[in-house]
């Protein structure tokens, strides 16, 4: 089934200069494995398309069930040279939990997820 | 030694809750009030200040918040450790000395003033001598800004603030310095770390990075079931309770809002982040990839496990400097077709423009409500939409440019589309952009100076 990462996780995101640092949290210990294996850089920049017009990098944290994306070249020149609305990218964070995975319904069973509503 | 120690962050940024720090002394123990007054640019309006009146520089707010808050901290041994000299450290430590002696403190407190940051005046000097100050985001050398650099500073670590604590000072006192040395500090003061104890010092180092933010861990701007966070409207700012093994308790006072959580904490440690395995202070290089945390009872949690390496051998520098002109202008549009309207709104104005003969360095068009922060994202928002925000702002090194762009705002709401308002700020105003510039420079170059000064 397809599942939105808002299912999944929670996050956190900001800014280092024209690049966005989204932190993805799974919501319990045993998500992270999945996130892990399914949200690769290359879906972030596919996913940022238009958004992020630099490299996508990626960092693991498994003590904190965490992944780290650097968004570069996503805040239209960063801080005060921006012009955007988030300028310090601090919706970035939800941005990605709009993001969907593919995952085997037994799986998703196993993990107690479903897609429905809630 | 004290076994542990509450260190109470005051402030996560200049323009903060100006009572924060009021509520974490009179809330409850503590032994450190840590405050941050700068962000990347302020320097910058620091130095013009200055520039205006030499007595002026640092951040005004901080005397006011020490003639309220000075009293209760002598009386219960508080220290406050605060970046808010600016780019004038002797003038605010003076201005405090002056709020203390009208207190009757006379005699009663000695206050840090940690200088050696301000490299401004060296920059030509450090430039010829091939120190090139390159930027770490675009790798372009400073002297391709020279003529419109308004500040530069060195961030100090956590070694200059431990001197002041070890002789004496009680208000200690700098202009920039990292965020995290302000935590880190009463830590190594109290608990004699060494400064190669790399794995007590990246502990320090993070707990500075969880706190430094203020709320930001204890509920603020939280995701995980940010519904069910009590009273946000009285949240606690956090404290860290500090053990000399290098463990330490993220809390917050009893009877505040807010939460403290393994989630809520998590968030914060993932903020601002680069690479998680360097997280790169002048103390030492932190790696939050060892970072453990576990629940220690309601409000309360503990972390441990982290491990550090050794320093490297440069300092962060921050510069600033003139980078041109902007500009923001705003309409709302109401229902029906307000997304059409707004659209149409956008496609007269860039027509006018184009006919002005104006050109910017950059021109962005954003619609609130429908796609500013989510871009393409967002889809399509409902045709019902009651109202969209159309949001245009402009930036170029001609100040003319921009402010003719200025103009062409308001006459939108008599010559454009209908069922517009929200114009009642009047014309957008010319910003001057002041840009920040990271840099590294060696150790080497950077002396940092301690004066301790009796009230």
């Amino acid at each position: 089934m397809r599942i939105k990462l808002v299912k999944l996780a929670h996050a956190r995101s900001g800014d280092k200069g024209d690049t966005a640092n989204v932190g993805l949290i799974a919501l319990r210990e045993e998500l992270f494995p999945l996130l892990a294996r399914e949200v690769t850089a290359e879906r972030v920049k596919e996913h940022f398309k238009g958004i992020c017009h630099g490299e996508v990098e990626r960092f693991e944290l498994p003590n904190l069930g965490a992944l780290n994306f650097l968004l570069h070249e996503s805040l239209g020149g960063g801080g005060t040279l921006s012009l955007m609305t988030d300028a310090q990218g601090k919706t970035f964070s939800t941005a990605l939990l709009r993001m969907e995975i593919e995952i085997p319904d037994e799986e998703a069973g196993s993990l107690r997820l479903s897609d429905g509503p809630n | 030694m004290k076994e542990k120690i509450r260190i109470a962050a005051g402030q996560g940024f200049w323009g903060d809750l100006p009572d924060a720090p009021v509520r974490q002394v009179e809330g409850g123990p503590i032994d450190y009030l840590m405050l941050d007054y700068l962000a990347e640019v302020t320097m910058s309006i620091m130095q013009k200040q200055k520039a205006r009146d030499p007595n002026a520089g640092y951040a005004r707010d901080f005397v006011p918040l020490m003639k309220q808050i000075l009293p209760a901290c002598v009386e219960r041994n508080i220290k406050v450790i605060a970046n808010a000299g600016g780019v004038n450290v002797e003038g605010c430590a003076a201005a405090v000395r002056q709020v203390a002696s009208e207190l009757n403190l006379g005699g009663k407190i000695k206050i840090g003033i940690v200088t050696g940051d301000n490299i401004l005046d060296r920059i030509d000097d450090l430039l010829a001598r091939g120190i090139e100050l390159r930027n770490m985001d675009t790798d372009e050398r400073l002297i391709t800004v020279r003529d419109r650099i308004q500040s530069a500073n060195a961030y100090l670590g956590a070694a200059p603030i431990v001197e002041a604590l070890d002789r004496g000072a009680h208000v200690v006192i700098t202009g920039r310095a990292t965020d995290t040395g302000l935590t880190l500090g009463p830590m190594i003061h109290e608990f004699g770390w060494g400064n190669e104890d790399w794995d007590k010092l990246a502990a320090g180092t993070i707990a500075g990075h969880i706190i430094e933010c203020g709320a930001q861990c204890s509920g603020g701007n939280c995701q995980f079931d940010w519904q069910n966070i009590p009273d946000l409207a009285n949240v606690g700012f956090p404290i860290a309770e500090a053990s000399a093994d290098g463990t330490f308790v993220i809390t917050k006072h009893d009877g505040t809002g807010g939460c403290v959580n393994v989630p809520s904490i998590k968030e914060q440690l993932v903020y601002e982040m680069g690479d998680p395995h360097e997280y790169i202070t002048p103390d030492c290089v932190a790696d939050f990839t060892s970072i453990q945390l576990a629940d220690a009872g309601k409000d309360r949690v503990r972390v441990f496990g982290v491990k550090g390496r050794p320093a490297t051998d440069s300092l962060k520098v921050s510069v600033s400097y003139s980078a041109g002109y902007k500009a923001v202008g705003t309409l709302v549009y109401a229902w029906p077709d307000a997304y059409d309207k707004a659209r149409a709104a956008d496609r007269i104005l860039r027509a006018r423009l184009e006919k002005l003969g104006l050109r910017f360095e950059q021109l962005l068009t954003e619609f609130v409500g429908v796609s500013s922060t989510h871009g393409l994202l967002a889809g399509e928002p409902s045709p019902e939409i009651s109202e969209v925000q159309l949001r245009v702002g402009v930036r170029d090194n001609d100040r003319k440019s921009i402010e003719r762009f200025t103009k062409e705002i308001a006459p939108l709401i008599l010559t454009g589309p209908p069922g517009v308002t929200g114009f009642a700020g009047g014309r957008p105003k010319v910003e001057e952009i002041v840009a920040y510039w990271p840099a590294l420079i060696p150790k080497s170059e950077i002396t940092a100076k301690v004066d301790v000064i009796k009230v």
